[in-house]
Formats: C-alpha cells, sequence, structure tokens
C-alpha cells in the first residue's frame, strides 16, 4: 500500500522476532530510573504494554508496506547462514499466507498485555508473567516468519516453556495436571514432527522451505514423503489439535489464565494449521494426498464430537465451564480448518487460512469475555451462573451480555460475520475436492460437516439463551458493566470480526494468490 | 641400516604429558608443603590443567603423529589429528572445571580429603584420559585407559571413614576390573588372528582372517567392545554409577559424569570406526540396541527419583548421564551404517562437547547447593530462584539445555544432529525410541526447573559463592549460551574430516 524500502521491512521483519525477545530480558532487570511507576509490578506490566505494542506496530508497519499487488512473492526476506554445519539459515520473509498470521500474532498479544496491565494476573510476581508472555510472543511470530524447517522446529518448540510456566503458575483448578498434560502431548508431537522434518530436509539436500515448495516434492520418493507426512502430520494435529489428539486442549484452557487461553486459542493453535499449509502440502504433495481423506474423516468427526462435547456441556445440570466449552468448540472449529486443507485445493485451503484467523478473533473475544464474567461473578460454571432461570446478563450488565452475544453468533458462523466464510469455504472446498482424491468421500464429509454448523449453532444459542437472558430477580447485586480498558481490549477484535465478514477480500485476496502458487508447486 | 631408536614428537604429546608431569610435582610437593600452604597444590593443578589445555593449540590443523613404527610412517602409536584435538580439548577443560568444583570442596572438606593424594590421582587420571583419544594401537588403547580409571576408583572411594565412599569404590572397582580383564581376552584375540595391535592394521589384516581363526577374531571383537561399553556406563554395565556417584566427592562424580564418558566411548568409536570397520555389521545393530537400551533405563531410572529422598539430585544427575550416554552410542551405532563414519561420529562430538559444558554446570550448581544442603536433595532446590536468581536462571538454562527445549537452543541442536545422524543412517525405529526418551526426559529436567521457581519453604537460604565456584558455574554459563548464540562452534565437527 505504501512503499517502503526494502531493508527497512527486512528490519521490521526481524524486530517481530528479536524485539519481544529482547523485551523479555529486559523485563527481568530493574526498571530504569525514570520508568519506575507507582510499584515495580506496575512498571514491568508496562514494559509489557510498550514492547507488545511496539511489536503490533511493527507488524502494522509491515503490514501497510506489503506489496499487496504480488501477494504470493515472499517479501522482507533476510537470508544469513546461522549453522553450516547442519545446512540451518536464518530465513525470514512473509507473504500472504503468513502476514495476516503475523498481525494477529502481535494484536492479540498486546491486547493480553493491555488486558494484564489493568488486571494484573493472580499468582506470583508480574516480572516473569510478563517475560513469559514475550517470549511466547516471540516464539510465535518466529513460527510465522521462518521459511526453514529446523528454525520453524525451534520455533515451534521455543513456545513450549513460556506456556507450560503461563498455565502452571498463573492457572486455576488443576493447573499442574493440565499444565503437563499440554507439554508432554505437544512436546511428544513435536520431537515425532522432527524426525518427519529431517527425513524431508536430508532426503531433499536442503531445509528451505521455499525451495521444498518450489521443488514440490520431486526428490523425494513417494515412500520417504508418506513416513514424513505420518510423522510432521501427528506433530502438527496434536498441535492443531485434531481429534482424538485432542485431549491436553480442554484442560489446559479450563486451567490457563484468561491470557493464556486467549492465546492457546487465537495463536498457537494456528501454528499447527499453518504447518500443514506451508510445509506439508507443498513439500509432499504425494504423501499428503494419500493421507488427505483420513485427514479429511478425522477433522469431521473432530467437528461433530467438538459440538456434541459442548452440547452436553450446556445441558442444565452438567456443571459445565464454560471456558471448557469454548475450548471444545475450537476442537470443532480447527476440525473445519483441517477439512479445509484436506481438500487440497484453493477454495477450501483459503477456506482454512480465513477460519483460521476468524477463530482467532472470535475465539480470543470469547475467552476475555469468559474471564470478565469470571472476574465478576467468581464462575464460569454454566450451572452456577444461571441458577434456575439463566443468568441474565442482558439484565445485569447489558453491554457484556451482548458482546457474549455477538461472540457466540460470530462463532456459530452467521453470515455477515467472520467465522462465516471460513467455514463456508472449506464446505466448498470438500464439494469438488482435488484430482486424486475421491469425491464422493468428501462430499459425505461435506455433509457430516454442515451437519455440525447446525450442531454448533444450537450448543452456542443454548450458552445465549442461559446466560444472557433469564429472570434478574429484584434484589440481585448489579454487575459492573464492561469497563474503558475492557472495551479498548475487545473493540478491535469486533471491528475485525466485523470487517472480515463483510468484506472478505482483505483476507482473501492476500491468501489465494500464496495458496495457488503453493498448490501449483512454488511456480505458477 | 635405520635406527631402532623411534624420534618423539615432544610437542604433540605435551597435552597428556604436562598433566602427567605436574601430576607428580604435585604428589613430590605435598611432602614439602605446609599444612597452612596445602590450597596452593589445588591452583598449581588447576594452572597445569590450563597449560596443557592450551597447548593443544599449536598442534591445530596439523596432523602430527609420533612412536611411528621404524621404517613405516604410516603406522604410529600416536596421533594427534582432529579427532583428538578435540577429545583431549573435551577431556582438559572438563578436568579443569572439576578441578575448580573440588578446590572448594577440598577446603570445606578439610581434613577429611588428603589435599596431595587427591590432585595426584586427579591429575593422573586425566592424563590418562588425555591420551586415550591419541592412541593408535590397542595396547596403548588398554594403558591408557587403566591410567584414566585406576587412579578414579581411588578418588571415589578417597573420603576418609566414610562407608558409603569405600564401597562405592569397592563396586566400581570389580565391575571395572572384570570389564577390562574381558576387553584384554578380547584384545589378546584379536592380536591372535590379526597379527598386529596397530588400530589401522587390524582394520585391514582382519578382513583376510584365515577361515579357522574367524571364530577367534569374532569373539575377540564382541569381547573388546564390552570393555568400552562399561565405560561409557551403557547398560547393562551402568549399575555402578548411581552409588558410585553419590559416594564419590561431588566434583568427582562431576568429573566421571563427563570425562569418564569421554573416555568410554572416544576407545570406542577408534576400536569400533578405525579399527574394526569391516565387522560393522556385527557392531552397528549391536550399539544400536545398546544405545536404546541405556537411554531408557537411564531415563526411567532418572523419572523415578523422588525428589525428597537423601542425594537425590546427584542421583538424579548419574541416571541422565546414562540416559545422556545412550544418546552419545546412537551416532556411532549410526556410523555402522552410512558411507560417511566421520560425519556421524562428528555428531557424537558435537554432543559430547555441549553435554559437557551444560552438565558441569549442573554439577557445579549442585555443589554449590550442596555446601548449605548438605544431603543435595532435589527438593532442596526449590526457592534457588527467590535466593540466587541468576544461579536459578543458570540451572535452569542447564537443565533444559540437557532437555533440549528452548532457550537451551544448544541442547536442541545437539539432539537435532543425533537425530539426523540416525535418520541419514535409517535407523528410524533407533530415533523414535530416541523421540519417547527426549520426552521422559522432559519430565525430570523440567520437574526440577519448575521447582527452581517455586517460592521457597521459609526464609530462602542465601549461598556465599566461592571464587572457584563462581568461576565453573560462569564458564559453563558463558560457554552455554555462547554456544546456543552460535551453535556452528560445535556442530562443524558434523561436516569435516575427522581422522
Amino acid at each position: 500500500m505504501i512503499d517502503i524500502n526494502e531493508s527497512v521491512m527486512q528490519f521490521l521483519l526481524a524486530f517481530l522476532v528479536v524485539g519481544p525477545l529482547l523485551g523479555a530480558a529486559t523485563a527481568l532487570l530493574p526498571a530504569p530510573p525514570g520508568l519506575k511507576g507507582k510499584s515495580p509490578e506496575q512498571a514491568v506490566l508496562r514494559h509489557g504494554v510498550t514492547v507488545t505494542g511496539a511489536v503490533l506496530l511493527a507488524a502494522l508497519v509491515l503490514a501497510l508496506g506489503f506489496d499487496h499487488d504480488q501477494p504470493s512473492k515472499m517479501q522482507a526476506t533476510t537470508d544469513i547462514s546461522w549453522i553450516p554445519a547442519l545446512d540451518v539459515r536464518i530465513h525470514l520473509g512473509t507473504d500472504g499466507i503468513s502476514l495476516p498470521l503475523l498481525v494477529l500474532t502481535a494484536l492479540l498479544t498486546f491486547l493480553s498485555a493491555l488486558h494484564s496491565y489493568f488486571k494484573p494476573p493472580a499468582g506470583p510476581s508480574p516480572k516473569a508473567f510478563v517475560a513469559l508472555l514475550l517470549v511466547l510472543e516471540s516464539g510465535t511470530l518466529a513460527t510465522f516468519a521462518v521459511l526453514d524447517l529446523v528454525l520453524f522446529f525451534l520455533a515451534f518448540e521455543t513456545v513450549l516453556i513460556p506456556m507450560y510456566f503461563l498455565i502452571a503458575r498463573w492457572g486455576g483448578e488443576g493447573r499442574a495436571e493440565a499444565a503437563w498434560k499440554f507439554i508432554l502431548y505437544t512436546l511428544l508431537g513435536s520431537v515425532v514432527m522432527l524426525l518427519g522434518l529431517l527425513l524431508i530436509g536430508l532426503g531433499a539436500g536442503t531445509f528451505d522451505m521455499v525451495a521444498l515448495a518450489t521443488d514440490n516434492g520431486r526428490s523425494l520418493t513417494t515412500s520417504v514423503q508418506v513416513t514424513a507426512v505420518l510423522a510432521i502430520g501427528l506433530g502438527l494435529a496434536v498441535k492443531t489439535p485434531m481429534w482424538p489428539l485432542h485431549s491436553w486442549l480442554p484442560d489446559a484452557h479450563t486451567a490457563a489464565p484468561t491470557v493464556g487461553s486467549v492465546l492457546l486459542a487465537g495463536v498457537l493453535l494456528k501454528m499447527g494449521t499453518y504447518g500443514f499449509v506451508r510445509i506439508l502440502l507443498p513439500a509432499a504433495p504425494d504423501g499428503f494426498r494419500t493421507f488427505a481423506p483420513y485427514l479429511a474423516a478425522f477433522a469431521v468427526v473432530g467437528i461433530i464430537y467438538g459440538s456434541l462435547a459442548c452440547l452436553a456441556l450446556a445441558k442444565r445440570g452438567a456443571k459445565g465451564d464454560l471456558k471448557r466449552l469454548i475450548a471444545y468448540s475450537s476442537v470443532g472449529h480447527m476440525g473445519f480448518v483441517l477439512l479445509g486443507v484436506a481438500t487440497m485445493t484453493p477454495t477450501g485451503v483459503n477456506g482454512a487460512l480465513f477460519a483460521n484467523i476468524a477463530h482467532g478473533l472470535i475465539t480470543g473475544l470469547l475467552f476475555f469475555l469468559v474471564g470478565a464474567l469470571k472476574d465478576r461473578t467468581g464462575s464460569t460454571d454454566l450451572d452456577t451462573l444461571a441458577q434456575e432461570t439463566g443468568a441474565a446478563l442482558y439484565g445485569k450488565a447489558p453491554r457484556l451480555g451482548g458482546l457474549l452475544a455477538f461472540g457466540a453468533v460470530a462463532s456459530l458462523g452467521l453470515p455477515g460475520l467472520a467465522g462465516f466464510w471460513g467455514e463456508m469455504l472449506a464446505l466448498f472446498g470438500a464439494f469438488d475436492p482435488a484430482e486424486g482424491l475421491s469425491r464422493p468421500a468428501f462430499l459425505t464429509f461435506m455433509a457430516i460437516g454442515a451437519f455440525g454448523t447446525l450442531l454448533t449453532a444450537a450448543y452456542l444459542l443454548i450458552v445465549v439463551r442461559r446466560v444472557c437472558m433469564g429472570a434478574a430477580p429484584r434484589e440481585a447485586p448489579e454487575l459492573t458493566d464492561v469497563r474503558g480498558h475492557e472495551f479498548a481490549a475487545w473493540t478491535p477484535l469486533v471491528v475485525l470480526t466485523v470487517v472480515a465478514g463483510l468484506w472478505p477480500r482483505t483476507l482473501l485476496g492476500l491468501t489465494d494468490p500464496a495458496v495457488q502458487q503453493l498448490l501449483a508447486g512454488g511456480t505458477r | 641400516m635405520s635406527s631402532l631408536v623411534q624420534s618423539v614428537d615432544w610437542l604433540a604429546i605435551a597435552p597428556p604429558t604436562i598433566a602427567a608431569v605436574v601430576g607428580v610435582v604435585v604428589l613430590v610437593a605435598d611432602l614439602f608443603v605446609g599444612e597452612t600452604r596445602k590450597p596452593l597444590l589445588g591452583w598449581f593443578s588447576v594452572a597445569g590443567l590450563a597449560v596443557a589445555a592450551l597447548m593443544l593449540l599449536p598442534l591445530l590443523g596439523a596432523d602430527r603423529s609420533t612412536f611411528c613404527l621404524v621404517g613405516d610412517t604410516g603406522v604410529c602409536s600416536y596421533t594427534a589429528d582432529r579427532f583428538t584435538l578435540v577429545i583431549q580439548f573435551l577431556v582438559l577443560g572438563g578436568a579443569l572445571l572439576a578441578a575448580l568444583l573440588s578446590v572448594t570442596a577440598l577446603k570445606d572438606a578439610g581434613k577429611r580429603l588428603p589435599e596431595g593424594e587427591y590432585w595426584f590421582l586427579f591429575l593422573s587420571s586425566t592424563a590418562g584420559a588425555a591420551l586415550l583419544p591419541a592412541s593408535r594401537d590397542l595396547a596403548t588403547l588398554v594403558v591408557a585407559l587403566e591410567v584414566a580409571s585406576l587412579p578414579a576408583f581411588a578418588l571415589v572411594g578417597l573420603r576418609r571413614g566414610d562407608r558409603r565412599s569405600s564401597e562405592a569404590a569397592l563396586k566400581f572397582f570389580l565391575s571395572s576390573v572384570t570389564a577390562t580383564a574381558v576387553s584384554l581376552l578380547g584384545i589378546s584375540f584379536v592380536y591372535a588372528a590379526t597379527g598386529t595391535l596397530h588400530l589401522t592394521r587390524v582394520a585391514e589384516r582382519i578382513q583376510n582372517v584365515d577361515g579357522q581363526l574367524h571364530t577367534l577374531a569374532q569373539t575377540g571383537v564382541v569381547l573388546t567392545l564390552v570393555g568400552f561399553a562399561f565405560k561409557t556406563a551403557a547398560v547393562p554395565f551402568h549399575f555402578w554409577v548411581p552409588d558410585t556417584y553419590v559416594g564419590a566427592p561431588l566434583p568427582i562424580a562431576a568429573y566421571l559424569s563427563v570425562i569418564g564418558k569421554a573416555v568410554g566411548f572416544s576407545g570406542l568409536i577408534l576400536v569400533t570406526v578405525v579399527a574394526l570397520p569391516s565387522y560393522a555389521d556385527v557392531w552397528g545393530p549391536a550399539l544400536a540396541v545398546l544405545a536404546a537400551l541405556t537411554m531408557t533405563v537411564g531415563n526411567v531410572g532418572a523419572l523415578r527419583q523422588q525428589a525428597a529422598r537423601a542425594y537425590s539430585a546427584v542421583r538424579l544427575l548419574a541416571w541422565s548421564s546414562v540416559g545422556q550416554a545412550g544418546y552419545l552410542l546412537v551416532p556411532i551405532a549410526a556410523a555402522a551404517y552410512t558411507d560417511d563414519a566421520d560425519k556421524a561420529i562428528g555428531s557424537t562430538l558435537a554432543y559430547a562437547l555441549m553435554y559437557a559444558a551444560v552438565n558441569l554446570g549442573a554439577f557445579a550448581v549442585a555443589a554449590l547447593v550442596g555446601r548449605t544442603h548438605r544431603l543435595n536433595r532435589v527438593a532442596d532446590y526449590r526457592g534457588l530462584y527467590a535466593a540466587s536468581p541468576l544461579t536459578a536462571l543458570l540451572l535452569g538454562f542447564f537443565l533444559l539445555c540437557l532437555a533440549g527445549l528452548p532457550p537451551g537452543i544448544i541442547g536442541l541442536f545437539a539432539k537435532v544432529t543425533v537425530f539426523s545422524a540416525a535418520v541419514d543412517a535409517g535407523l528410524g525405529w533407533l530415533a523414535v525410541v530416541m523421540a519417547v526418551n527426549v520426552v521422559i526426559a522432559l519430565v525430570y529436567y523440567l520437574q526440577w526447573t519448575a521447582l527452581l521457581f517455586r517460592a521457597p519453604e521459609g526464609e530462602p537460604v542465601k549461598h556465599r559463592l566461592p571464587a572457584p565456584l563462581t568461576a565453573a558455574i560462569a564458564l559453563t554459563g558463558v560457554l552455554g549460551i555462547v554456544l546456543s548464540g552460535a551453535p556452528q562452534l560445535v556442530l562443524r565437527f558434523t561436516d569435516t574430516g575427522l581422522f
């Protein structure tokens, strides 16, 4: 949009990765004079807001400077040799696929830091909290920015330790087990993924993602591709998470602090689906084709399973936890993303990428809202909240209730909001899958997935009814309605949800050329 | 007629020789130095080790050989090639760090540890360990192995009036001597079959052994390997490790965990890759199975340690070092399956260098905590961050390096090279076993790391930092961090020729 010097762009992208790391290191040091603030806690939380704000700014400038006429071209690339012995290069770059994810990550982390500044997390010192948050941000941004398989793995692993500590130290009930489950599941997945990455890298003679995409699996035998896709796919599927490898997710979400849940759902899950699109689809298409029907089958099972689990949780007397419910709904939503990827068509993959972003925005918003609800009522248990008739949030705190209803209908895929396009395009892709994939099978998957949208609508409407509606008792204490800083943190998410819903071209225009190129084997 | 007297390249043999000479000087000086001046012996030994390590510098880049067969210069008993220099650097550097830990330990122990003897034994063992990677004939190899291990037995049992210490020494001694006897028998068989002790000649001649001697040669190969497997503490020769580590003075445990391993695997590499490449189909699968068993048993053993048990920190490090030995064996096994054995061996060297730095770092912090908490339980590390933040951060870093997770980047890349050696060699099953082990290992490393940052029980105990310990912790910490930024420094051994 605006013309920015190439070396400035390079710097901006590198800053996205390195900036948060430097910020994390400085967060541990005592505040310099002049920046001490009211208390050390306040100073360090403000430091977090400053750093994540600077990163968000850099991401926005990067997005503005990005050449929107050539979204399929890698831009702002840096390519430096780092470890010649392993042929590992610090290769950074962004195209239409990764740019939206970079901005989303920077935005959600900034909003999380802002949220923590006004509502410091309950737990040990915020110093470590801010440092871990920034390391987490660096790891996720690096995952989307690097173009080298080994670096991708490094970035993938970087997020584990900070997330573990965020859950284990600042989490709620059952946090220790939840944190262990999270890290063990994902580590087992990612170590297996490393084996697959090595198989591809050693087989093709390069770890460079761009070169691998251009090669399009030509220098890999089918058996190597199949093995590699199985190994890498497992690692990514754990992270995504794909049914039946999802069981770490509900526990982690339920136990994590609000900020942890937002980032886990909004950003970390995307690393898995991004890996599918960026690595597996272009680098090992033959292997992927072998597994695509299975992936699609697991994906639709996930859609149905997630919705049914949510329905069960939403029932009266089920003692359903709202955070757990949203976590299960994530399993369903990510099922749509995987279905889209599995079709191997531009339509499906575009839908998957769109659903990725939409899910990040909407679920991030929902977790913020539920966190706010918990602060006010002290509980996220649906039965405790709803009592006999319903929690009557519309009556007690109309704005909060309205936003929650907005998040719920956006999540169920109401046309005109962000949730709609991704799921529709994914189903559309399944209607006409790529050559070599069984059409009847995918038609069946499409039908099941479409049924899943109905179930999704059902449980979300039940949630709205039980939480927002109901008869407000006269003597019930008023709940504080949305505060100023909460508005500040949520407005961007609401606005972007509406914008992406009404004007999907902003996103699809970016992703489509890049996806076309990836599927066509790097060159078009 | 050519002279029968061999010419000696003194510069090439300087590193192990200096260590040995300093050891003897310390032993003699001990008789004349007054009680109050005894700490000087320690600093003299540290300086000696530093000089020995510095003497590696002039050898860089020049493949020097000495003690060659007269008339046939290609066959030598001592070679200072790249492989030798890397291992010698590891041994001398590791010994230097262990010596720094020893200075404080000896000061704290007072009368219970005799200084002169301690340093003499320590330096002798180091000299043997430094000699071993350079030896290129089986006799020198065994002599070096024994010079490295015999003083170690004495060091383990050196604590006067400590029953556990003597018992540990006896366990260590008996099992080690048995293994040595077995490998000597193996070597004699190989000698009988080939008529030579020089590794390169063994490699040539063992391919054309007389049919009648074939069984003899094979038995010899297996028996020789058994002896070296013991030194790396590979399963099933690992059972002496935990008791020995707990019984020994802590710096000696640190020394054994790094230098003991280096001795074992460099011997193993020399015997397998240099002397017996034609038997790769025998030792390759054997080592692969051994590696899988070793890492699994070691990691499961470490996982079962209870945090509240006495000496559990040292026990955990001991078991984890068994697990790490398993990872070290993987590339050696992979060398049997590839044409490019140097590359696989390079992975072992890179991993060993990383492991040496961070494991000694972890031991240094353990030595520090052990000064105030005699029992050195893992539970004693709770709240270390509140007491001394920097030490806790560094220990956390060391443990995560051992686990191979960021921020321990060098640990991660060292594991990546080992994995890639296995995948490259087509040992997929071994890579998967190792993957599972990495996850098991993460549990206990991360449990310990998480404990460091918990709120302390009661008042945090301030740990006073003696200068030598500070130096050791700082040195290992800087090494770990620098390597994390520039992994190429150690990983380059995977793509250059070694022998």
